[in-house]
């Protein structure tokens, strides 16, 4: 079965499922009642336009926003605009451009989540392997305790954290990605600080994570362990160590995927921890859109957050093809 | 032993937790909105878990946000499930073009992450009541449900009785209301318990985006409020603490019963290599 065919179907999958994300993106925020530029303009009349110039700054505005256009051109606009990389102007941060104001949060959300999920998923990975092969006491602790850590959401995490070790015991800074009154810059002052900000963030994340791959990791690593070719490798006196070889690497599997799909949520999948902790991300960003309608950024954080899951989803499945054939098979229609 | 012992803990929690919700506004009686003392007041005999940062009472405040988030999950919970089992049966039973197209749509809205549709499904919202918000939630969170309900719909449709039924010319509806979905009614209930579970925490990360329900308290509502107004850091702990404990207590229970349940079906998750 051709590796080119699979790989074309995929990509002709993930381009509806982009232009689906894309549809959406664009009709959803224009079901709101009422025109955001009205607000905008309302805004700008409270510094004292009237009249003829009201007029004019709103005509103005309306046409910079495209909304006085029909429906079907204002989507062929949007696409272009977003193919080119151009996903408008702020309501709220006129006239900063959303892509400007999301390039300036990213980082700082990549940089506190894709540790979190690597640190996190090793920590998890071993734990649960362990607990599935020792069972018993030990087991049924680790198994309530990992449970109890991934149920906890992880913006709860984060307060109970935020509560415990920035008031209760002031160990770490509550707020910010950096102390006020400092420059960014690479000098070890500065980098220290960094860190010592971050720490709390990264800390309420990994726990939560390591829960959630520890509990997944111990269930498929006892499924492997009872399965058959177990029982009669043991039987036909193959060692211990190596069962337990075979039984982790396809025990893993599934985990990788896990993953794969982990770093798909790297932009979207934490934005209430940077609230908590005033942390200068994509999150943040996000609800000051939210609390001042600012609609161009919402659409440009949702866009952004949703290409990156897309983006996952796709790689992963590619990797698949390329690693087992029959999934390429069975996708294809061919059993 | 142990296995029944953490049904019966998970299920006391979850219990506690409905009674809690239902029960305590009504038994207390109180307005949720009514001022009772000074902002962040600590516990008092007025307020027996302090007050918010208006002076209303935490406590009051807690029962009736525990309602609304239950109400909320419950709804949403309903809506995925009946939506993932109709979809799921109907693409596994009959199979064919019916079953590509409602997998393709499946897996279209699988892809795309649930999360961006509910922000500019709340945004587009001008006001959010508490059916909106389990609506929107619901809607937006069935495709797993579907995914696995084809599975077993594709699994149970070879079976004998199912081929006994069709021999004695029972239609397609028939079986599978008669045949199909009382064999799945367990696995039901145990998506039912994850969906509640994962709405009402899909219901707090909305709210303290700023997009809750309007008009009315709920857990997630009551931690934006904490949030605003600073009460994580000022200490202020009767602000935050509870509705942190409840979400975490109503996730964690109802986690714990559907890992029990699922011990309940399948035997092996029992014990590690030891049991074997």
């Amino acid at each position: 079965m051709g590796l080119r065919r699979y790989v074309l179907f995929k990509l002709l999958w993930y381009t509806l499922a982009l232009f689906v994300a894309l549809g959406l993106n664009f009709v959803l925020p224009r079901l709101i009642p009422g025109n955001p530029v009205d607000a905008l303009v309302a805004r700008f009349l409270q510094g004292g336009l009237q009249g003829q110039a009201a007029g004019r700054v709103y005509q103005a505005f309306l046409e910079e926003f495209g909304l006085d256009r029909p429906m079907g051109q204002q989507f062929v606009a949007y696409l272009g605009n977003v193919l080119r990389g151009n996903l408008g102007v702020s309501f709220s941060y006129y006239p900063a451009r959303v892509q400007d104001l999301i390039g300036q949060a990213l980082p700082w959300t990549v940089a506190l989540q894709l540790p979190a999920i690597l640190v996190g998923w090793l920590l998890g990975n071993v734990l649960g392997a362990v607990a599935a092969y020792r069972g018993g006491r030990f087991d049924g602790r680790l198994f309530v305790a990992a449970l109890a850590l991934s149920s906890i959401p992880y913006y709860a995490m984060a307060i109970l954290l935020l509560y415990a070790l920035a008031v209760a015991v002031p160990l770490f800074p509550s707020a910010g990605g950096y102390s006020f009154g400092l420059t960014p810059s690479w000098s070890t002052a500065f980098v220290l600080d960094l860190l010592h900000h971050y720490a709390l963030p990264f800390l309420s994340l990994v726990l939560v994570a390591i829960g959630g791959q520890a509990v997944g990791m111990r269930s498929m690593a006892i499924y492997e362990l009872g399965a058959d070719y177990v029982r009669y490798s043991r039987a036909m006196g193959v060692t211990q160590p190596r069962v337990l070889r075979y039984v982790f690497r396809n025990a893993m599997l599934p985990q990788v995927t896990g993953l794969a799909l982990a770093l798909g949520t790297l932009v979207g999948g934490a934005l209430i921890t940077e609230l908590v902790f005033s942390y200068p991300g994509i999150g943040y960003l996000l609800f000051n859109a939210i609390s001042l309608n600012d609609y161009p950024l919402i659409q440009g954080v949702t866009l952004c957050i949703a290409v990156a899951v897309l983006l996952a989803n796709f790689l992963v499945d590619i990797a698949y093809g390329f690693i087992d054939p029959r999934i390429r098979a069975v996708q294809l229609g061919e059993r | 032993m142990l296995r029944s012992r953490r049904l019966a803990v998970s299920l006391a929690l979850v219990c506690g937790v409905v009674a809690f919700g239902m029960l305590g506004p009504v038994v207390s009686g109180r307005d949720p909105y009514a001022i009772v003392d000074m902002p962040f007041a600590g516990p008092s005999r007025y307020a027996w878990l302090g007050t918010d940062n208006f002076g209303r009472d935490e406590l009051t405040l807690l029962m009736h946000g525990t309602r609304t988030s239950l109400q909320i999950g419950a709804m949403a919970g309903v809506i995925s499930v009946l939506l993932g089992a109709v979809v799921g049966t109907a693409a596994g039973f009959y199979g064919g073009l019916t079953d590509e197209m409602l997998m393709g749509l499946t897996n279209v809205l699988i892809t795309i992450p649930s999360f961006v549709i509910l922000i500019l499904l709340s945004v587009a919202l001008k006001s959010r009541s508490v059916q909106a918000m389990g609506l929107i939630i619901g809607i937006t969170s069935w495709p797993w449900t579907a995914r696995a309900v084809r599975a077993q719909a594709t699994s149970l449709k070879a079976r004998e009785h199912v081929w006994v039924a069709r021999l004695s010319g029972a239609s397609g509806a028939g079986i599978i209301v008669r045949d199909i979905v009382p064999y799945m009614l367990s696995y039901l209930a145990m998506a039912f318990t994850l969906q509640l579970a994962s709405a009402v925490l899909t219901e707090a990360a909305l709210a303290m985006l700023g997009l809750g329900p309007s008009n009315s308290v709920s857990l997630g509502v009551m931690l934006q409020w904490a949030l605003l107004w600073e009460a994580v850091r000022q200490g202020v702990w009767w602000a935050f603490l509870p509705p942190t404990v409840a979400l975490a207590v109503v996730a964690f229970s109802l986690q714990l019963l559907n890992a029990s349940l699922d011990e309940v079906y399948n035997p092996r998750l029992r014990g590690g290599v030891d049991a074997s």
